[in-house]
């Protein structure tokens, strides 16, 4: 039906971009222009494949051809030897690197895509609005499974099995979880799913909310089954409306197919879910915080034990999961522990989902098998640093984790390993910088972020975090003295050590790591007072260079403070005692003059 | 709807969508499929005007169609994005769609089956 006989597409990602594949969309262009085939050949350029690491990479279709590393001058044999001939290029098929067989075909090539979707699956696929979508796509067929040929100890075994961990942060064994809930003795049990995700650039709970919700529903009623719950609660902040509204539907539609409620599919098994609304605060994503704040009492964290396994809603027990690891359960349920077993490192079983954020290209949520590289992630799917600056850090797990930096690109991320580089895997934001970000602000940025939300409760958080992030102040301002970057080490550590839950517990990572990470970037702030990223306003100096300024009073009207003299047609100077570092005369010299020391 | 009251009920009502869905079979939509991805980045760069725009354009130039709304696929640096299936044809994700792009699938990949530049491949592995 397609009007061309043939379509090739040039990958023209930023990746194979900066391998010249603009070149070779023009050469194939002019040998399809060469040989009249415009009007049967269509030549378009597309965005990232994927396949960085084997780019610049053209795809030929009927046949899905994928061709790898092609140079501008393999143009004029894909043209002669594929289009015209019908035989493919030998030569530009991917190899496997271990049985050296030739991939030829996109389902081939796929396993050397970095990205797997598993908690993604459905989203952008199906409409969240319409349970019948779910439903074709196997919704709540893993619910089906447990209640009917599953005891609940063999679904709690099977998740055991499948090696999956927490996805809200710490990792902890979600199949152990379940067990200690369901021995946990009582008339009435909760399961609680944590949709609270309150680190600052993380989105992938409310992506998978608005782009899934019955996954959620329905891991959420297994969980019931498991531990003996009949009813479930998902707490979710007020600013993610729309996940709200999608929730609600979800919920009144999975209500009337009978799929939540009394007796679902006739088993006799009960169990409803409601949804309970937080004011967004970061710290009452903690779950004995979070629990308190559904009881419609403070937001404020208690002391562990007793874990909400033992008492948790009402007194309850209480089993709390994130969504992503919600959503998790059905794919295992279905699929069989083995299989998820397959997937990611040793000790991390699955993939995780990063929100992509910061000096990235591709902004955006992608997600990966566990022990997927640093690098696979920011350089092949993430498109690489923008503005082709370079790579300097990433931070992962919020302001409770720490930066990764070069000499971690090609570690294999998991949670012991993010752990052992002095980071975490927090919910799975990923904040790339480059560099001109500044680390010491990197630092006092987090720590702004846990000064505002500290809950005050105890005081080495409430009163040393708002002291770690003075010092930090004064550092960036030049004020700060070699002496201050012990004080800032000792303080973090009787902040971590004495805190009463894991707010103020993680709270001083950002300053640690960037401390081990980029120390010689504190020591210059504090003994010849320079920002090497020339990002601390107070550090800057502006300067003419005499060589260049060719006197024509441009910067010297515009200075607010009149910092600036000079005679005409003569080289100005910049009295650094009067200027206030606007840069307005830096954007008005016409000749480079000004710089930025 | 009536309530699913057994396991069985519940693949036979799969079974009943994926019928209606695909009438000759698996894979075989007789119909173009248009997911518009509305989650909170897509309709923060306008996904519901993109809605509005190719519902009614469509209607005007005699497609016949499905247009649905789902969630964001995570292509947040290229939002809006939508994903178009042709019968017989797998799925192909446009990114940076504004009305003249919108415009420009229509006709182009809608109606003569030609690519438009702005395709975002398949990047991803999926489970079935
Ligand atoms: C300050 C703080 C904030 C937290 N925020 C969240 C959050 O937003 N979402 C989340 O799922 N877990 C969050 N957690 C972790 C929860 O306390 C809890 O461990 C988690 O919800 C358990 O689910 P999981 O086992 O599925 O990971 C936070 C913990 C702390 C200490
Ligand atoms: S550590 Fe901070 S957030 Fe946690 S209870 Fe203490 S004051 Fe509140
Ligand atoms: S604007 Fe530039 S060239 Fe003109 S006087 Fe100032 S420094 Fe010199």
């Amino acid at each position: 039906m397609s009007q061309y006989r043939m379509q090739i597409m040039v990958c023209s990602g930023t990746g194979c971009s900066n391998l010249n594949s603009e070149a070779i969309f023009d050469n194939l262009q002019l040998e399809i222009e060469a040989f009249a085939l415009e009007n049967e050949i269509q030549v378009v350029r597309t965005g990232c494949f994927g396949l960085c690491g084997l780019g610049p990479v053209v795809r030929v279709m009927p046949g899905e051809v994928i061709y790898t590393r092609v140079t501008p001058d393999d143009a004029a044999e894909i043209v002669t030897e594929h289009v015209l001939k019908g035989r493919k290029v030998e030569r530009l098929l991917h190899k496997d690197p271990v049985s050296r067989k030739i991939l030829s075909t996109e389902p081939e090539l796929s396993p050397f895509k970095k990205q797997l979707r598993i908690v993604l699956r459905n989203c952008g696929i199906i409409d969240p609005e319409n349970i019948e979508e779910a439903i074709a796509a196997n919704g709540y067929e893993a619910l089906a499974k447990a209640l009917t040929e599953l005891t609940p100890d063999d679904a709690i075994k099977i998740i055991k099995d499948s090696g999956l961990r927490g996805r809200g942060g710490g990792g902890f064994p979600t199949g152990l979880k379940w067990e200690i809930a369901r021995n946990n003795q009582a008339e009435e049990k909760y399961v609680v799913c944590n949709a609270d995700e309150g680190d600052p650039g993380a989105f992938m709970d409310r992506s998978v909310l608005e782009g899934d919700p019955h996954a959620v529903l329905e891991a959420m009623a297994i969980c019931g089954y498991c531990i003996g719950a009949g009813k479930g609660l998902i707490y979710i902040r007020a600013e993610y409306p729309l996940a709200v509204a999608r929730l609600k539907t979800a919920i009144s539609q999975a209500r009337e197919y009978g799929l939540l409620g009394n007796n679902i599919m006739g088993t006799g098994f009960n169990f409803d879910i409601e949804i309970k609304y937080g004011a967004g605060a970061f710290v009452c994503g903690e779950e004995t915080a979070l629990i308190h704040s559904m009881e419609g009492l403070r937001g404020e964290p208690t002391v562990k034990p007793p874990f909400p396994a033992e008492s948790g809603f009402r007194g309850k027990p209480t089993n709390v999961n994130n969504v992503e690891t919600f959503a998790c359960i059905s794919p295992v349920i279905l699929k069989g522990a083995d299989w998820f077993r397959s997937i990611g490192t040793e000790k991390s079983k699955g993939t995780k989902v990063f929100a992509l954020a910061g000096k990235i290209n591709n902004v955006g949520l992608v997600e990966v098998p566990m022990g997927t590289t640093l690098r696979e992630v920011i350089f092949e799917i993430g498109g690489g640093i923008r503005d082709g600056k370079k790579f300097k850090a990433a931070q992962t797990g919020g302001p409770s984790g720490g930066c990764l930096t070069e000499k971690h690109l090609d570690t294999p991320i998991d949670f012991d390993n993010l752990v052992a580089a002095g980071s975490m895997m927090g919910s799975g934001g990923l904040i790339v910088m480059d560099e001109d970000d500044c680390m010491v602000s990197v630092a006092k940025f987090f720590l702004e972020f846990t000064v505002e939300e500290s809950c005050g409760k105890c005081s080495p958080c409430r009163i040393g975090n708002k002291r770690l992030h003075e010092l930090l102040e004064h550092i960036t301002k030049g004020k700060g003295t070699p002496a201050d970057l012990d004080r800032l080490r000792n303080m973090s550590k009787v902040i971590k050590d004495t805190s009463l839950c894991g707010l103020g517990q993680s709270s001083p990572n950002p300053v640690l790591s960037t401390l081990d990470n980029f120390i010689e970037e504190y020591v210059s702030h504090v003994t010849v007072k320079k920002c090497p990223a020339g990002q601390c306003r107070d550090l800057m100096e502006y300067f003419i260079i005499e060589a260049n300024c060719v006197g024509c009073t441009a910067c010297a009207r515009v200075c607010p403070v009149n910092a600036i003299t000079g005679v005409r047609k003569e080289p100005h100077v910049i009295n650094p005692e009067i200027c206030i570092k606007c840069g307005a005369c830096k954007e008005k010299c016409k000749f480079d003059a000004i710089i930025i020391h | 709807m009536k309530t699913i009251k057994s396991p069985e009920e519940l693949k036979r009502l799969r079974n009943e969508i994926l019928g209606r869905r695909h009438p000759k079979g698996e894979g075989t939509n007789d119909k173009v499929l248009i997911r518009v991805h509305s989650g909170t980045s897509g309709l923060a760069s306008g996904a519901n005007e993109i809605f509005d725009f190719i519902t009614l354009e469509l209607e005007k130039r005699n497609i016949d169609a499905v247009v649905i709304r789902t969630g964001d696929m995570g292509y947040c640096f290229a939002e809006p994005t939508i994903e178009v299936t042709l019968p017989g044809k797998q799925p192909v994700v446009f990114g940076y769609v504004d009305k003249l792009k919108a415009d420009e699938i229509i006709e182009k990949y809608i109606k003569g089956g030609g690519l438009v530049e702005g395709i975002l491949p398949v990047n991803y592995q999926t489970i079935e």
